[in-house]
């Protein structure tokens, strides 16, 4: 669409200033970066102009794990210019002039630190040519500092002087990149790029979005497993405010012009629904764990030696059970999306981490060709992966198409809540045997899912050190919808197995930390099969949390250790515990991780911190129950949320190495569970098997 | 009957249902949508907004309770992000997705002008009623005790 692009053009002045290079944030075809004068492929747009202000169009608005701002302060180091130089801008994003693909979270740096120091590195080397040539001298006797380019006698000339020159400069085919010790923002505390924005209430969210022309609606969605057999609409209709109640896939939406009205007129709908199977409660689920314990039917994951004849062989035979149950993701901001379906145009507005698919997804609900599609990215009122579902767009797109109108859906808490999407419920089942000399020789763990996918992860410790190993999972069907939540799988499989690595140790008679740190040194003398971690950086982070937490060195404090590799990055936690009233209480947590080169500080311990705030509260508080295809709770009153009184202090320190950076979003979550129940066995010698623990 | 409002010392002529909560009198009458929507039932503290200086849930409060009072939002906090809690939450860098953060500010801003000295512990149950489903809560206890330090004693 030209105005569109016309638009764009006018709204960000950004192919107006004197150097533009676009280049892409996230991996993608063809080339990686270019000299641009106008909208094209690229994902992000880095233009200087005279005065030397330096912009940085950000494709991907922040959900909340900071990569917002992370990810420019990669190209601004290696630009080597002064922070206060940069500004970070969304582009507007209009998914026919952008190239883009967002990702789910903890994988972004990963895959585009090496693209982001290029984009940086680049146009520094273009900057100190345009010099060379200006003062007639090699390019390798000058130096860069602070947005300036330095010549050898003394020259001194700004980035935005020497823009028009550089733009004209072909864009480097290899760059030499900073060394470490010379960065001067990276590994530096930096605030969130949208602070003001926050803290002054701009309306910069998905429900925040407002259109000419435009109603609101609510849709009421069925039970699990259920389909619409009528509705009665009439009494609804008279209320006041209220244009249209419509119906779809075995919904009902009530649109109308403001939110109250709706949420009143919603009272007097009346819906009918029925089922060819039983609707699913909490026994059905439980029932499928048991049946899906006892299947030989389960998928072989992973087979190492001879589980079978090693166990029955063992000194000793350590076997536990857990289980989780289906949880929402609740995020701040509840789900909602805006769509505005015309002949020959679709524009959709609101917070979703999947723009293309979202696109792609409702030119095939609609029949229309997907360049006819646009979304609009909003800022993100969290995620912890629920926005990576586009049912939200998908709904709104389909209900404007009905109702002919630009319509924002609204879902409320009890919407969202009861919504589906979950976080699968999962049981696991686990055996170790160990010899006489208590070495662990053989392991085997079932992971029955409900919607869950393979619920194990078959290639991470402690398979790797381990001779026998048999790993099997199991996905039993379910009409209750699941979808991946804060660390997939891992958020629970990370508390189960290392709540049973700590039950294991104590009946080898062996310290938890010990344990591990002798595993991991077999893995590297001689690993076992497949293995996706590194055992060097596990055990460093084990080593520096023992020294960091004063391991087994507190008199009185009862202390629970726990390690997980997810998402490329390692975290190990010492959790303390003490005996309050009687009460277990935690009121410490040490974390280390190892995520390689940290970018921000300031982002990177609210990532740490509040991972393990998440994987607390979650753990012992969060259950969502099932009565005939139907949710509950499906509020904040009985659907229990940690908060600021219940939260133990947290240190959080970082592996100093300069690895490539990895994965943070999620890592520091999967470990928190089984650090804070192997604190509370300690102080109480009760073990926990099942979430919540409360 | 039209209800009238001071909303950020302006006042404000609203003729809808008088049972209509203040939030959604905020965000669909008045066209201020700083004030957040968690949860309709006043756990969250999202829509937290002040009423004549007291921090309140405006998203079970009909407006028809608040007629010629002053309600303050987050909007009209200091549109120039100045307000010592305002700064010190840019400064500590408190907040991950931001969605709560409006909620928590006026919480703050409210114990603050209550009690420009709070303890930390003061802090901490003064906070406990506002969720921050990113776990954000250790910045904000501590922006409170920073915005606190830049008070006048």
């Amino acid at each position: 669409m030209k105005t569109t692009r016309r638009n764009f053009i006018q709204q960000t002045a950004l192919f107006t200033s004197v150097f533009t290079l676009g280049f892409d944030w996230f991996e993608s075809k063809g080339a990686t970066m270019a000299i641009a004068n106008e909208p094209g492929r690229f994902n992000a747009f880095l233009s200087i102009d005279a005065a030397g202000k330096i912009r940085l169009y950000s494709p991907n608005p922040e959900i909340g794990q900071g990569i917002k701002t992370a990810f420019p302060v990669v190209v601004a180091e290696e630009l080597d210019v002064d922070w206060k130089q940069v500004e970070v801008l969304q582009a507007n994003l209009d998914t026919q002039n952008f190239e883009r693909q967002l990702t789910g979270g903890s994988g972004a740096l990963k895959h585009s630190w090496e693209r982001l120091r290029k984009a940086g590195a680049s146009v520094r080397q273009m900057m100190v040519q345009a010099a060379a040539n200006q003062w007639k001298v090699d390019a390798s006797v000058c130096k860069t500092s602070k947005g300036f380019v330095l010549g050898p006698a003394g020259q001194k000339a700004s980035y935005g002087s020497l823009a028009a020159e550089a733009a004209k400069l072909p864009v480097p085919s290899t760059v030499t990149f900073k060394d470490r010790k010379d960065y001067k923002i990276i590994g530096t505390r930096v605030r969130g790029v949208d602070n003001k924005d926050i803290v002054t209430g701009k309306p910069v969210f998905g429900i925040d979005v407002r259109k000419p022309g435009m109603v609101f609606a609510q849709i009421v969605r069925p039970p699990f497993g259920a389909t619409l057999k009528s509705f009665s609409a009439d009494d609804v209709k008279k209320m006041p405010g209220i244009i249209d109640v419509v119906s779809f896939k075995n919904k009902v939406a009530i649109v109308g012009t403001s939110t109250y009205e709706i949420m009143q007129a919603r009272q007097n709908l009346t819906c009918s629904y029925g089922s060819d199977t039983p609707l699913e409660g909490n026994d059905t689920h439980q029932a499928w764990f048991d049946a899906g314990m006892k299947t030989d039917k389960a998928t072989v994951q992973r087979k190492d030696g001879d589980f079978a004849k090693a166990i029955s062989e063992a000194a000793k035979v350590i076997e536990a059970t857990y289980e989780c149950p289906f949880i929402a993701h609740s995020p701040m901001e509840p789900m909602n999306f805006f769509a505005d379906v015309k002949p020959g145009s679709v524009i959709l507005a609101g917070p979703t981490q999947v723009p293309q698919p979202a696109q792609k997804a409702v030119a095939t609900l609609l029949g229309v060709p997907e360049n006819t599609v646009q979304v609009e990215l909003t800022k993100m009122g969290g995620g912890f992966g629920r926005r990576l579902n586009n049912d939200f767009a998908l709904e709104a797109a389909e209900l404007s198409s009905i109702i002919k109108k630009p319509v924002l859906v609204m879902w409320t808490r009890e919407d969202d809540m009861g919504g589906g999407i979950y976080r699968p419920a999962v049981r696991y089942h686990f055996k170790a045997g160990i010899d006489a000399k208590g070495n662990i020789t053989s392991f085997y763990l079932r992971g029955v899912g409900l919607n869950a996918g393979n619920s194990t992860r078959q290639d991470n410790f402690p398979v790797g050190a381990i001779d026998h190993v048999l790993i099997e999972s199991v996905d039993q069907k379910s009409a209750v919808t699941t979808g991946p939540w804060r660390a997939p799988i891992t958020n629970f499989l990370g508390f189960a197995e290392q709540a049973f690595l700590d039950e294991v140790a104590e009946a080898a008679g062996k310290d938890p930390i010990q344990m591990r740190l002798d595993l991991l040194a077999r893995v590297k003398s001689n690993p076992v099969g497949k293995i996706t971690y590194e055992a060097d950086r596990f055990a460093e982070v084990i080593k520096q949390v023992a020294e960091k937490s004063q391991w087994k060195k507190k008199p009185g404090v009862h202390q629970g250790f726990s390690v997980y590799y997810s998402h490329f990055s390692y975290v190990a936690q010492v959790a303390e515990v003490q005996v309050k009233n009687g009460k277990p209480q935690v009121t410490h947590v040490t974390a280390v991780t190892d995520c390689g080169e940290v970018i921000n500080l300031s982002g990177s311990e609210n990532q740490v911190k509040g991972a393990i705030i998440d994987g607390m509260g979650h753990a012992m508080f969060a259950k969502l129950n099932f009565q005939a295809g139907v949710t509950s709770p499906t509020n904040f009153n009985a659907y229990r949320m940690i908060r600021g009184n219940e939260i133990p202090k947290i240190d959080a320190y970082f592996v100093d190495n300069g690895i490539s950076p990895t994965g943070l979003g999620e890592p520091a979550l999967p470990p928190t569970g089984g650090s804070i129940a192997n604190a509370i066995y300690a102080a109480t010698k009760k073990r926990f098997y099942k979430q919540p623990f409360y | 009957m039209a209800i009238t409002l001071t909303i950020n010392r302006k006042k404000v002529s609203l003729d809808i249902d008088s049972n209509t909560p203040l939030l959604w009198a905020l965000r669909d009458h008045a066209g201020l949508l700083g004030t957040k929507f968690g949860c309709g039932i006043a756990q969250c503290g999202a829509c937290t907004v002040w009423v004549n200086g007291e921090a309140t849930r405006s998203c079970v409060l009909p407006i028809s309770a608040v007629a010629n009072t002053q309600i303050t939002t987050i909007e009209g906090l200091d549109p120039a992000g100045k307000h010592p809690i305002q700064e010190a939450w840019d400064e500590l860098d408190v907040a991950q997705c931001g969605y709560c953060q409006a909620g928590q500010i006026m919480t703050a801003a409210a114990l603050l002008k209550k009690n420009p000295h709070p303890s930390k512990q003061e802090i901490v149950d003064g906070m406990a009623g506002n969720i921050c489903r990113c776990g954000t809560y250790h910045r904000i206890q501590e922006a409170v005790a920073l915005a606190s330090k830049k008070v006048k004693k």
